[in-house]
């Protein structure tokens, strides 16, 4: 069983890889959960960021969620902000694309421009 | 038709309206009872609440797709679906107070959809919204008269977290999805890792 004992230890461990590393949250990972985005597969798109970010040991990312943002045709949508530039807007992420997305945009900093909304300004 | 292919979704949903109204609590319930054949859903919050009329109004998507916006149709889809299975709906609300929405199913029903990805949509409810706290009831009465329960308060979580940890850290992400997991063993026993139906 998993005990809270457990989660100290864990709470230790990464406290101290901090302590060494001096790092803090460098990608903030939003996915927009209204009705339209869970209808379309938010749900199962966040469980694989989750899984992603836990199989990769990934440990500076925050990942949140947001209402819908009246983009419901292009759900689920994600949007990926590395430190403070530029937040990149994805439409249609699915689960199948989540690999490729924490791979290359959120591990490794390109953005896939052939997944981001089009902004029609 | 359900909008919806698992339960867990329509939890989620419902999940994301309390968010809105400003909880810092969220109470996850769920009751599976095999001898009464009964599911039910409850979600508690402690956020803004919402006037009468509104509550009224709320399970008509006519009215509320046209004059309440910010609720939206999960409420309605929840309550079409409780009520093609042999369930009923809820909601009640009182301003500054919170609101409270459940929905039973008869749990054999066959249109009844499965409860599906639990783990993951718990996962969800705890990692993506950071501001708020979750407690997980879930009980599950066995057609054998035995009785299983499993909980997660995220409020033990983060008093030993505290403030400078978060969920999305991997390692608390692997320790959440394995208590939940273990949570799913107990309650429909061992070897089982998901609601399958």
């Amino acid at each position: 069983m998993k005990s809270l004992e457990e989660l100290q230890k864990i709470k230790e461990r990464a406290l101290e890889r901090r302590r060494m590393s001096a790092e803090g949250v460098r990608v903030r990972v939003v996915v927009a959960m209204g009705t339209c985005g869970i209808a379309a597969g938010a749900r199962d798109t966040m469980t694989a960021i989750l899984d992603e970010l836990e199989k990769q040991k990934v440990t500076d990312v925050a990942v949140t969620q947001t209402g819908c943002i009246g983009l419901c045709e292009y759900e689920p949508i994600v949007q990926v902000q590395i430190g403070d530039g530029e937040m990149v807007t994805y439409g249609k992420l699915s689960a199948e694309r989540v690999p490729a997305l924490v791979e290359k945009h959120v591990v490794g900093g390109e953005p896939i421009a052939e997944w981001a909304i089009k902004q029609t300004a | 038709m359900t909008v919806f292919r698992e339960l867990s979704q329509h939890l989620l949903d419902i999940f994301e309206n309390g968010a809105k109204a400003g909880a810092n609590l969220i109470v996850l319930n769920i009751v599976e009872d095999f001898n009464a054949d009964r599911l039910v859903l409850e979600l508690r919050d402690n956020g803004s609440g919402m006037p009468a009329e509104m509550v009224r109004r709320i399970a008509d998507p006519w009215v509320t797709t046209r004059t309440t916006r910010k609720v939206g149709l999960g409420i309605p889809f929840l309550k079409q679906a409780a009520e093609m299975c042999g369930g009923e709906f809820g909601i009640e609300s009182e301003l500054g107070v919170g609101t409270r929405t459940w929905a039973s199913f008869q749990h054999s029903h066959i249109d009844r959809p499965p409860l599906g990805d639990l783990v993951g949509t718990v996962l969800c409810m705890v990692v993506g919204f950071p501001m708020l706290d979750v407690l997980y009831q879930h009980t599950v009465h066995a057609a054998t008269g035995a009785t299983q329960e499993f909980n997660l308060d995220t409020r033990e979580l983060r008093a030993v977290l505290g403030a400078e940890m978060s969920f999305s850290d991997p390692e608390v992400l692997g320790f959440l999805r394995e208590m939940l997991e273990e949570g799913q063993a107990i309650l429909y026993g061992e070897g089982t890792t998901t609601n399958a139906e």
